[in-house]
């Protein structure tokens, strides 16, 4: 009868009997495990990597940082530094963060906040995403082209155009797509509500994009110019096509700025130099210097993770 | 008073300086009496496309100044769109397209010499969900007058406008508060009181209540009937009873499935004081969609 059965199905027995059951989830369960292996062999590959160049390079660490910091490039492992390599690192990380940030991130602005959806600017989007995708080696002909060759005589007439400025502007195009996209993507994630608002009470595309579009991006920007920052900072292909040397440095290149159009070298080209040294001595070097890069790029993203959460805290 | 003249009196710039009740007594502007039927907009056989497709078609109203103008109808039949014309807001949906007129004190809106930034300025909106700027409640309400380049004490426009609004009390001890903390009727109020501060002469809302409980709407309602003398308010909404309970005029919009493609297209059925269409309407469809008999 209607009335009984329903008595039944709702008797706290019944309901009590459906609720417990707990039957284990065997899918989920796998998937988990898989999830967490995944994360766990990334986390292995990483400690096992740092691990290695740390213990490989410990005995230059710990017995003459200082010296090694400070050094020259020598064809002694006991005394050979790396000051020209991170002097070389620290141009190019300077030609990226003033040529390749403005103009991507201007670039990118435009591309979301101004140009209409067109087929043109949905070709120039594709074409960007390509432009990511070519091997640094490409820019790196592309930079010896133009730069050391063409402009020899912006770059460095003495020195052929293999100069820190060369290697840096070829850098700068390198990472140029990748700092348009990322902050094309950090502009999208901007929602659309957010704009209205500013619209809503007059303001002008200007007044919307510089004080709610841009703030509200703004981490993102940071968080993606620097990653490709930290990509630049670790190319070599590039740099040897463009004439980074090891040899011939001048005595005198410090952070002047007419020793920008001297000969140059880099972190990753004294890195992949030493590499191939057949003395010992060399080995623990290299570690040092793999080490030593490593910690600028984490200093790079630090400032950035700082940065970004100063300007969330103000959301 | 011809229409370009009364524009140019709403461009005074002292309305914008001084509170809105002193302008009111002020000889210049018009008598309480006749207000009631002063057009503000004027809908003349609007059609709103978006590429090819036709959201609303044939559209002819009027809006009157110091009235709360309701629309009504089922989802999808261009309410929204419509709203959304009177202050040039769909200039940014990129592929929609206006044909017919939207006169504004006699002009028109879609001319090419009108600045749609000044149409905004004059006109405000508040959106379906709550959109606050993510800074300060403070911040909110001043960055409209401040690119608007109004002078004078921003700690005077953010009271009087927070007051309005019925929010003051609140938040009055924290201004400086990230108006994201506030609750969902809070941020709605806030957002109502950020189109106040640029003293706007028309307020459009677009279902303000749709995300809110009871008692938040209820607020808002209040805060509509309270700044209704000042403003002409356009509201859409979903909820009948809250048409019946603000407006004075009210128009019902419904979707006609087209003949020749599978899309459908919003019409204005019928327009009329809001008493009429609620207790004895025209139309038949009308009636069937107040009594709840259909969408
Ligand atoms: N940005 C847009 N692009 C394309 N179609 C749209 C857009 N906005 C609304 N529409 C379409 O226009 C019609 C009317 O929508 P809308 O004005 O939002 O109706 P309502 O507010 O009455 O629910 C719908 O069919 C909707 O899909
Ligand atoms: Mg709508």
């Amino acid at each position: 009868m209607g009335t009984s059965s329903k008595a039944l199905t709702n008797s706290s027995e019944f309901v009590r009997d459906r609720l417990r059951g707990r039957r284990f989830d065997t899918t989920g369960f796998l998937f988990r495990v898989l999830l967490l292996g995944t994360l766990f062999i990334t986390l292995l590959l990483l400690t096992t990597l740092i691990f290695d160049v740390v213990s490989g390079g410990w005995s230059v660490l710990s017995t003459r940082l200082g010296s090694f910091l400070t050094g020259k490039l020598s064809i002694s492992a006991t005394t050979a530094g790396i000051s020209q390599g991170l002097r070389g690192t620290f141009f190019i990380g300077l030609f990226v963060v003033l040529i390749a940030f403005p103009l991507g991130v201007g670039a990118a602005i435009y591309l979301e906040e101004y140009a209409s959806r067109s087929r043109l600017s949905r070709i120039i989007d594709v074409n960007i995403r390509n432009l990511a995708g070519v091997p640094s080696v490409v820019y790196g002909l592309l930079g010896f082209a133009i730069f050391v060759k063409a402009l020899r005589f912006i770059t460095g007439p003495q020195s052929n155009g293999a100069t820190v400025i060369s290697a840096g502007l070829t850098l700068a195009i390198l990472v140029l797509p990748i700092v348009i996209i990322t902050s094309a993507e950090a502009l999208r994630a901007v929602p659309d509500s957010l704009r209205e608002a500013g619209f809503g009470v007059g303001a002008t595309r200007w007044e919307v994009v510089r004080s709610h579009v841009l703030p509200y991006a703004g981490p993102g920007i940071l968080t993606g110019t620097v990653l490709s920052l930290a990509r630049a900072l670790g190319e070599a292909a590039p740099l040897i096509l463009v004439g980074a040397t090891t040899g011939f440095l001048s005595e005198g290149a410090g952070y002047s700025l007419s020793s920008l159009q001297e000969r140059f070298t880099a972190m990753p080209i004294v890195i992949y130099t030493w590499a191939g040294r057949p003395q010992e001595g060399f080995r623990s070097a290299t570690s040092a210097a793999i080490v030593v890069l490593l910690v600028v790029v984490l200093l790079a993203n630090t400032v950035a993770i700082l940065l970004r959460n100063k300007y969330e805290k103000r959301r | 008073m011809s229409p370009e003249a009364r524009v140019k009196s709403n461009r005074d710039s002292s309305r914008v300086a001084n509170p809105r009740l002193e302008i009111k007594r002020s000889p210049s502007d018009v008598p309480l009496t006749d207000v009631e039927d002063v057009e503000v907009f004027g809908v003349q056989d609007l059609s709103v496309y978006y590429g090819s497709f036709r959201a609303i078609r044939n559209v002819n109203m009027t809006v009157n100044q110091r009235q709360i103008t309701s629309f009504i109808g089922p989802s999808g039949c261009g309410k929204t769109t419509l709203l959304r014309c009177f202050n040039r807001m769909n200039d940014l949906v990129e592929i929609a397209r206006v044909d017919g007129k939207i006169m504004y004190h006699g002009v028109d809106l879609y001319h090419p010499e009108v600045n749609a930034v000044e149409v905004r300025r004059r006109i405000g909106m508040v959106f379906q969900k709550p959109n606050p700027f993510p800074k300060s409640i403070y911040d909110n309400i001043t960055f409209g007058p401040k690119i608007a380049g109004i002078k004078g004490s921003m700690e005077e426009i953010v009271e009087r406008s927070l007051r309005r609004a019925a929010l003051w009390d609140e938040v009055k001890d924290r201004l400086k508060d990230s108006a994201m903390g506030l609750s969902g009727g809070q941020q709605q109020r806030l957002c109502i009181a950020r189109a106040l501060a640029v003293d706007p002469e028309v307020i459009l809302m677009d279902e303000p209540c749709s995300a809110l409980d009871p008692i938040a709407t209820g607020r808002i309602e209040d805060l509509m009937e309270e700044i209704k003398s000042e403003y002409t308010i356009v509201i859409v909404t979903h909820n009948m009873q809250q048409a019946a309970r603000v407006s004075d005029m009210c128009a019902f919009f419904t979707a006609e499935v087209n003949e020749t493609s599978d899309t459908r297209t919003g019409i204005l059925v019928e327009f009329d004081k809001t008493e009429k269409m609620f207790s004895n309407p025209s139309d038949e469809r009308t009636e069937n969609y107040v009594t709840g008999r259909f969408g």
